[in-house]
């Protein structure tokens, strides 16, 4: 399979424009590259899902256009998407059948055909167990079954391991190199940079929208990859001196939320929480995700009721406060899903600046609306953090989304928190504006914030923070010194291995059984310190637009509206 | 100082989508009917003269703005909901319900005027409350589609209305007619003299409803907070925002102003509640609260625009047209207007995300010219 000079132009987010790619058949060809560098919109284009403005896709030698999935699943192409797309309340059987009826049938030869496929790649599926009853790794190889069972010879997996424990993303290895033993091809979207150097045969960086480069795993090393990633100066996370107080900002203590499956069963979502951070510090919590950080986040902001616990911030005790009190009280709130939890898409900037802080000042006084002194207060977020926008009465859907965060941060930041709680603050924001929003938690650091982050890049964990919790099934099991401890032991760790304080010592006596896949992979520990600020600025004016093209003015051909 | 000449650009573009997206709905559901009545073997253009003709008339002029004072006022309590996400289809019987309660204390009291109008209208907007909110609350605590609920209520508030409007119950027996007993006279809303037909002083009433509704929702605090429920729940919650609370006070008031909607009828025409009341205004409401986008001032004029198709349909008849046409009108007006808003919306979408774009290719560009400078 060869793609030749794709391009593809959006509007107002990050696109392709002249990918290169070549995939031999029987390999797993692996596609890197950072969160909003173009790989998802490329491998919609490849799958039909989106076509491109330019360029050629070629399998065996045969060119090939798409007008939709249907086309491209005729053409033995398959998509495991990162978010599962099955029926709960039906059975394996039934979600590998459904849409495909014609293939074999729905009774004995579809079952058979089922088996047979299991065997081969050794996806060992239940085809009578009830989808909502089987875990997320059998879900996930539910998919791929679902996809060879339409005839694929060519799988696409878009970060697939997202959502799995390290044992799971070997068992999904195993997998894929049955797969591609039996000569099947498995395109790998990843920017794990760890787990594509184990398991991918060939890889491609995409940096901005392009190919930068096709290197051989055998060849080249974490850091080098990840040089190749964001170009040739990497922006570090690392936090110099330290700021930490000994004055407590925020209080957690005994937090314990119980949750009821899809069983109806009780289950522990969270338990026994304890933990204080102080002003000027930033408190990392590591963890594979689903491990109950997204609930501990939700209890703190108060959008969750806990079963037991207490809250405090700054002195007063906020366990029982509404979310809004709690804002009002000086919780500031950055969420891992911006689009879902931090924005109105359709309003414009400046209502979304009000957003979360409507009874504060500038938005309000008393019970009225004060919308002169918002719009005022929206333009000098825009300059200040340098949002790139025409201006304040676009709607915050058509920013990219590194414009987007950064008006959330700058927003948040603007009623001058005592704590701020960022999930995932950089996650699918480009380069310049992750060194941007690193900046902005330093500084308000160095004034006394206190931060709760809660990150899966274990290079901006290590970086910012200065005290480490991880989060192992909705328990706080090992704290660590981020001054100390590396990715990968912070990795090992997350897979609930170890407890008490990890040191570099102490994470040997972690069982070594689990090799680092979860962990990022290794941030180059010379970047020096002093390079980091120009590199950052360079990054900033480079890096934030999107592809070229979708902003001269032949950009309104392209298809706008996709988001 | 760009950010300025940029603003006054996007309102004057705000304010041309905001008046393309019914033009261009008018003018497409003018040629489709145009073309029915060519089908029919009508001349269109006859019929388009003799509704203008006959719709400019000073008592036409009259009835169309009496008939539109409760089309406007469910049009309001329609896109409260609306604004909010929430899709009321109860104001029907919400209305019915509440002014035939209005209508049975209206008639048992004699106080004067002043004291028993406002007893009246609280009555009828407390009731009209009473119903929706019962949507409200089974949407907020227990998750019931207010949609099956509000539809569900309404045939309640025709079976609850028919066991009390009988003779010995509520109401009293006059000719074929069953109504509740008469309002006292001193108690009837005060009327505007012209030179045909007075109008109905209710307009005030209605004219004070739209401005209250435009500015509590774009104004206030809690304005802000329905319409970021309805824009995304989700946001809303994590941004401080009660949802269910929302949903209930915004049913509540949509009930309420859905009360409303018989009181011209009551205080200024009828007098009591029988069994000739008007129905079927809370499904009217929804149209008219698309047509007018859920704007104060939009849904004014797609209220008037409905009562002149109504009122010149009558006379079409009288012409030798099918009266039927009219009814064919008003619903293509509606498909049409879902249809041209939701094309201009994207449109406008697009527009925007281009300008964006247009944005940061200058930036960029301008920032490479920075780094040539320092280099």
């Amino acid at each position: 399979m060869a793609l030749r000079g794709i391009t593809k132009r959006f509007p107002g987010v990050v696109a392709n424009h002249d990918i290169d790619i070549t995939v031999r058949r029987g390999t797993v060809h692996a596609l890197v590259g950072e969160n909003g560098a173009g790989k998802s919109t490329l491998m919609k284009i490849l799958y039909g899902m989106q076509r491109p403005d330019e360029g050629t896709i070629a399998i065996d030698g045969e060119q090939v256009s798409f007008k939709g999935p249907a086309e491209a699943i005729a053409r033995g192409i398959g998509m495991v998407h990162q978010h599962f797309m099955l029926a709960d309340n039906l059975t394996v059987l039934e979600n590998v059948v459904l849409g495909a009826e014609k293939a074999h049938g729905i009774g004995a030869r579809a079952r058979r055909r089922i088996a047979e496929l299991s065997d081969t790649y050794g996806l060992n599926v239940r085809p009578d167990a009830l989808v909502e009853d089987i875990g997320v790794a059998d879900r996930q190889r539910v998919e791929i079954l679902k996809v060879l069972y339409r005839g694929a010879r060519t799988l696409i997996l878009d970060e697939p391991t997202a959502v799995l424990v390290p044992q799971e993303v070997d068992a999904l290895f195993h997998n894929l190199r049955g797969l591609t033993a039996e000569g099947l091809t498995v395109l790998f979207i990843s920017h794990k940079l760890g787990e594509v150097l184990s398991v991918a045969d060939a890889i491609t960086v995409i940096r901005r929208g392009t190919t930068v480069g096709s290197v051989l795993p055998a060849e080249t090393d974490p850091k080098r990859l990840a040089e190749l990633m964001v170009g040739s100066e990497l922006p570090t996370p690392a936090t110099r001196e330290s700021t930490v107080t000994d004055e407590p900002m925020l209080t957690v203590s005994g937090l314990h939320l119980s949750g009821t499956d899809s069983d109806g069963l009780r289950r522990e979502v969270l338990a026994d929480i304890d933990f204080t951070i102080h002003r000027g510090e930033v408190m990392g919590i590591a963890g594979v995700e689903g491990n109950g950080q997204a609930e501990l986040v939700e209890a703190v902001m108060g959008i969750r009721t806990p079963d037991g616990g207490s809250v405090t911030l700054d002195g007063e005790e906020i366990s029982t406060a509404s979310t809004r009190r709690r804002r009002e009280a000086g919780i500031g709130y950055v969420p891992e899903d911006r689009h879902r939890h931090a924005l109105l898409l359709d309003a414009p900037l400046w209502e979304n600046r009000m957003l979360g802080h409507v009874t504060e000042p500038p938005n309000s006084r008393g019970p009225w609306l004060t919308g002169g002194q918002a719009r005022a207060d929206t333009r000098r977020i825009v300059e200040e953090y340098d949002v790139r926008t025409p201006g304040i009465e676009v709607t915050a859907g058509s920013l990219s989304g590194g414009n987007q965060q950064k008006l959330i941060v700058g927003r948040e930041m603007s009623h001058q928190p005592k704590v701020l709680i960022a999930a995932h603050p950089t996650r699918g924001v480009d380069v310049g504006a992750q060194a941007q929003i690193w900046d902005e938690i330093r500084r308000a650091r160095h004034e006394g914030l206190a931060v709760l982050l809660i990150s899966a890049d274990l290079d901006e964990l290590i970086g910012l923070s200065d005290s480490l919790r991880v989060m192992y099934r909705g328990r706080l099991v090992a704290d660590a010194d981020p001054a100390t401890i590396t990715p990968e032991e912070l990795g090992t760790a997350m897979t609930g291995t170890a407890s008490g304080h990890l040191t570099a010592e102490g994470a040997e006596t972690a069982e070594p059984a689990e090799p680092a896949d979860a962990a990022e992979p290794a941030e180059p520990a010379d970047s020096s310190g002093a390079a980091e600020g120009s590199g950052a600025v360079a990054e900033t004016t480079e890096n934030d637009t999107p592809a070229d093209g979708s902003g001269t003015p032949d950009g309104n051909d392209a298809e706008g509206g996709a988001r | 100082m760009k950010a300025g000449g940029f603003l006054t650009e996007e309102r004057r573009e705000k304010l041309v989508l905001g008046g393309a997206a019914p033009l261009l709905a008018l003018v497409t559901a003018m040629a489709i009917t145009s073309l029915v009545m060519l089908l029919t073997g009508d001349n269109p253009f006859t019929a388009f003269s003799v509704m203008l003709d006959f719709g400019i008339k000073s008592d036409s002029q009259v009835w169309i703005l009496n008939k539109a004072i409760p089309y406007y006022l469910s049009a309001v309590a329609v896109a409260i909901g609306f604004r909010m996400n929430l899709f009321n289809i109860g104001v029907d019987g919400q209305y019915r319900v509440a002014a035939f309660f209005a209508a049975v204390v209206g008639g048992a009291l004699s106080l004067p005027g002043f004291v028993q109008i406002p007893v009246i209208l609280l009555v009828a907007m407390v009731c009209g409350g009473i119903w929706a909110g019962i949507a409200g609350y089974l949407k907020a605590t227990r998750g019931v589609s207010e949609v099956i609920t509000t539809i569900m209520l309404n045939f309640i508030a025709g079976s609850l209305i028919a066991y009390f409007l009988k003779e010995g119950r509520l109401a009293e027996r006059e000719g074929n007619i069953v109504h509740t007993p008469d309002i006292p006279g001193s108690s009837h809303f005060f009327e505007f003299a012209t030179s045909v037909q007075p109008i109905h002083g209710t307009v005030l009433l209605a004219l004070l409803i739209g401005v209250a509704y435009w500015f509590v929702l774009s104004r206030t605090r809690f304005g802000f907070d329905l319409r970021a429920v309805g824009r995304s729940e989700s946001a809303a919650e994590a941004s401080g925002v009660s949802v269910t609370r929302t949903v209930v006070t915004a049913m509540l008031l949509s009930g309420a102003v859905a009360g409303l909607v018989g009181m011209p009828t009551l205080l200024n025409e009828s007098g009591n509640y029988g069994n000739d009341f008007p129905e079927g205004l809370g499904f009217t409401g929804i149209a008219i609260a698309l047509l007018g986008r859920n704007h104060a001032i939009g849904m004014g004029f797609a209220a008037l625009l409905w009562a002149f198709l109504e009122r010149t349909g009558t006379q079409l008849e009288f012409e030798g047209f099918d009266q039927e046409i009219v009814g064919v009108m008003q619903g293509i007006i509606v498909l049409s207007v879902v249809v041209a808003y939701e094309l201009v919306r994207r449109w406008g979408v697009r527009r925007q995300q281009r300008l964006v774009g247009e944005k940061l290719a200058r930036a960029r560009k301008s920032d490479n010219d920075q780094a040539e400078v320092s280099a």
